[in-house]
C-alpha cells in the first residue's frame, strides 16, 4: 500500500478562528486506492479540515496539494480531481435529481450526457431520477449526493460523514460501495467519521483527531493488533483486582469484567494465583480492543458518540 | 459563462420568483386602471364635460387655493407652485398632458412605480440569489467545482441585470395590454413636453422641447432599468453579506421606504442627497417636477446610482472571493 504514490497530500495546516487555534498543524497523505477514515468527535475539527481541503475555508497556513497542484494556487487544476460531499448532501430540492446532475455536469465543459447515465446507474437511482429532490428519502438524497461528486471522474473522493442519518441497510450498502470505488476504480477516499464502527470496517488507514489535532496515524490493523487486552471474569472482583494488577496494568474495570493490558506471559501464572487465592475464574479471555477502546485512550477520555 | 448563466435561469424560473412578480405587476395594473377610470367618470360627472382644457383649468384653481391656505409645508408648497407653472405651460402649448390611452396610463404608471414597487419588485427577485444558496447550503456544491468563485457570482450577476430587464419589459407590457382594454391602445405619438428645468421655486421653460410620448416613454423605461440595476446591485451585495433571505429584504424594505418618505421631507438636510434611495424618481427630472433636494439634477443623480451600485459590486465581488464557507 505504501508503494501507491500520493494523491492528496496535506502540509502542516492550521486554521485560526480569531484568536483560537481551530486546526494544529495537520498533515497526512492520501494513497491511490486507499480508504483513509478521519476519526474524531464532533466539534473536533474534522469538518472544518475537510472544507480547507476543498477550498470552502482557506488555511491560515500549510498547504494542500492535489496530484501535485497547489489547492491555493492551482484551485481550477488541483479542485478538477476532487468529488465532495461536505456533511449533506445539499441539492436543489425544487429541481428533479436528473436536473441537479445536470446544473453540476454545466459547470464542467468536459462532462458529457453519457456520464450522468452511468452515475444514475452507478448509485441506482433510475427510477427516480425525475421526481423533484423534495420528494426523496434521506438515503436517495445521499445517493445523488454519491452520484454528483462522480460525476467528473474524481481520482479523489472526499465524503464529510457519509452515512450520517441512513438505516443499517443503508449504512452497509454505502459501506460496500465505497470499498468498491476504491478497489475496483482505484479512487482514494477520504471519509471523515464520529463513528468508530464505521471507519474500523471500511477504512485502511485511519487518522484519529481530538481538538484540532492528529493525534495518530496508521492501518486500522495495525493500530489493533498493537493494543490486544484481556477480559478478566472474576468473582470476587476486589481481590481478582489485586492479584491481577501485580503482573499486568488495568485499563478498565465494569461491574462483572476487568480489562489489562496483555503482555503475552503471564496469564497462566496469573491465573494460578487468583484459583489459590479462592477467586472464581469464570473466563479469561484475549481481545481485540474495539476503536472506541483505542479512541478513549489515546484522547485521554474524551466522550465520543 | 453562458452555462453558468443558464443553471442560474433554470433555477430562477424554477423557484417561480418571476411568475409572482408578473403576478403583483397585474394586480397593481388592474388595481390603478380601475382607480383611473374612476376617476375620469367622476370628473366627468363634476363638470359635465370630457374637455380636458376645462378639465386642467379646474385642477390648476384647485391647486391655487391649497396654495393660498396657511396650513402648508414650504417643501409642498415649492412643488405645488412647480406643478401649477407646468400645468399652466401645457394649456398655453394647447397639449393635454393625460389625454387618455393605453401609452399615457404606461407613462404615469412607470413613473409613480420607479421610486418603489420597482425597486420592491427587484428585491423580491434578487435578495435570494445568493443568500439562498447560503442558507440552504448548496453554495458548497457551487464552490467545489473547477470554475472561479468570481466567474459564480458574476453568473449571479447577470442573472440579477436579466430579471431587471425582464421586469421592467413586463412592467411595460403589462401596464399597456392590460389599460388598453379600458382606455384604447393608441396615443403613442402624442406630444409631451420635457426639458423643464427648476430653478428656486421658478420654473424654467427655455430648453422645453416637444417629443412624442413613444420617445419619452422609451426614456422612461430606460431610467427605470437603471435604477432596478442599481437596486438590484445593492441587493446581491447584501445577499453575498447575509445568510438570510429575509433578513436581505428587510433591509432593502426599510431602504427603500425610509428613502420615499426621507425625499418629502429632506429639502433642508442637504448631505441626504447622497443617499441612494433619495434618488430613484430620476423620471422626474426629465417631467420637470423638480428634485426634493436643491441642487439634484438628472446627472447627478444618475452618478449617485452609479457610484453607489459600482460599490457595491465590488464589495460583493471581494467578499465572495475570499469569505470562509461554513
Amino acid at each position: 500500500m505504501n508503494s501507491q504514490p500520493s494523491t492528496l497530500v496535506v502540509k502542516n495546516l492550521c486554521k485560526d478562528i480569531g484568536k483560537k487555534n481551530i486546526i494544529k498543524n495537520i498533515s497526512f497523505e492520501l494513497k491511490e486506492g486507499e480508504v483513509f477514515g478521519f476519526l474524531g468527535p464532533n466539534g473536533s475539527g474534522k469538518t472544518t479540515t475537510v472544507r480547507m481541503l476543498v477550498g470552502l475555508i482557506k488555511p491560515t497556513s500549510g498547504e494542500v496539494y492535489i496530484y501535485g497542484h497547489n489547492l491555493q494556487q492551482e484551485f481550477i487544476q488541483a479542485i478538477d480531481h476532487i468529488g465532495v460531499i461536505v456533511e449533506n448532501p445539499e441539492l436543489y430540492p425544487y429541481l428533479s435529481g436528473w436536473e441537479n446532475l445536470e446544473q453540476f455536469a454545466r459547470m464542467v465543459p468536459r462532462i458529457e450526457q453519457a456520464r450522468l447515465l452511468e452515475v444514475v446507474d452507478l448509485v441506482g437511482l433510475q427510477n427516480r431520477i425525475h421526481d423533484t429532490v423534495k420528494t426523496y428519502s434521506l438515503g436517495m438524497r445521499q445517493r445523488l449526493g454519491i452520484a454528483q461528486a462522480l460525476l467528473g471522474n474524481p481520482k479523489v473522493l472526499i465524503l464529510d460523514e457519509p452515512t450520517n442519518g441512513l438505516d443499517p441497510g443503508g449504512i452497509r450498502e454505502m459501506r460496500e460501495f465505497i470499498r468498491t470505488l476504491a478497489e475496483r476504480d482505484n479512487i482514494s477516499i477520504l471519509v471523515s467519521s464520529h463513528l468508530l464502527s464505521e471507519i474500523q470496517l471500511m477504512c485502511d488507514r485511519v487518522a484519529i483527531i481530538s481538538k484540532g489535532q492528529i493525534i495518530t496515524v496508521d492501518s486500522v490493523e495495525h493500530l489493533l493488533a498493537e493494543k490486544e487486552r484481556v477480559w478478566w471474569k472474576l468473582d470476587p472482583m476486589s481481590i481478582g483486582k489485586t492479584i491481577v494488577s501485580e503482573k499486568m496494568k488495568i485499563v478498565a474495570e465494569h461491574e462483572d469484567v476487568l480489562i489489562s493490558h496483555y503482555d503475552g506471559e503471564s496469564i497462566a501464572n496469573i491465573n494460578e494465583k487468583l484459583v489459590h487465592a479462592g477467586v472464581n475464574v469464570h473466563g479469561i479471555e484475549i481481545k481485540l480492543p474495539t476503536l472506541e477502546d483505542l479512541f478513549i485512550e489515546l484522547t485521554g477520555g474524551e466522550t465520543i458518540d | 459563462m453562458i452555462n453558468l448563466v443558464h443553471n442560474e435561469l433554470i433555477k430562477l424560473v424554477r423557484k417561480k420568483r418571476l411568475y409572482v412578480v408578473i403576478a403583483i405587476l397585474a394586480v397593481l395594473v388592474c388595481l390603478f386602471t380601475y382607480a383611473q377610470m374612476k376617476q375620469v367618470e367622476s370628473m366627468q360627472e363634476r363638470l359635465g364635460t370630457l374637455d380636458w382644457r376645462t378639465e386642467l383649468q379646474q385642477e390648476i384653481t384647485n391647486t391655487q387655493n391649497r396654495l393660498n391656505s396657511s396650513g402648508i409645508s414650504d417643501e409642498w408648497r415649492g412643488y405645488l407652485q412647480i406643478q401649477v407653472s407646468q400645468q399652466e405651460y401645457y394649456l398655453e402649448q394647447d397639449i393635454n398632458p393625460s389625454a387618455p390611452g393605453a401609452p399615457t396610463f404606461m407613462r404615469v404608471f412607470i413613473e409613480n412605480a420607479i421610486d418603489l414597487v420597482l425597486p420592491l419588485l427587484v428585491v423580491v427577485v434578487v435578495a435570494d440569489l445568493v443568500s439562498s444558496e447560503s442558507s440552504a447550503g448548496t453554495i458548497k456544491m457551487l464552490l467545489t467545482r473547477p470554475v472561479k468563485r468570481w466567474r459564480i457570482l458574476l453568473s449571479k450577476f447577470l442573472t440579477m441585470v436579466f430579471s431587471v430587464s425582464f421586469i421592467v419589459l413586463s412592467m411595460g407590457v403589462l401596464s399597456y395590454v392590460i389599460s388598453g382594454a379600458v382606455f384604447g391602445y393608441s396615443g403613442w405619438s402624442l406630444p409631451i413636453l420635457t426639458g423643464f428645468a427648476v430653478e428656486g421655486e421658478e420654473l424654467v421653460t427655455t430648453n422645453v422641447r416637444l417629443i412624442e410620448q413613444w420617445e419619452y416613454i422609451l426614456m422612461e423605461l430606460g431610467l427605470s432599468w437603471f435604477v432596478g440595476i442599481t437596486v438590484g446591485a445593492i441587493t446581491l451585495m447584501l445577499s453575498v453579506l447575509m445568510r438570510s433571505t429575509a433578513a436581505v429584504m428587510g433591509v432593502m424594505l426599510a431602504a427603500l421606504i425610509s428613502g420615499a418618505i426621507l425625499s418629502n421631507m429632506v429639502s433642508s438636510w442637504e448631505t441626504a442627497k447622497y443617499f441612494f434611495m433619495v434618488n430613484l424618481r430620476v423620471t422626474n427630472y426629465i417631467s420637470g417636477m423638480g428634485a426634493p433636494i436643491e441642487g439634484m439634477t438628472l446627472g447627478f443623480s444618475l452618478m449617485v446610482l452609479t457610484v453607489w451600485g459600482l460599490v457595491a459590486l465590488l464589495v460583493a465581488f471581494i467578499t465572495f472571493t475570499r469569505k470562509d464557507v461554513y
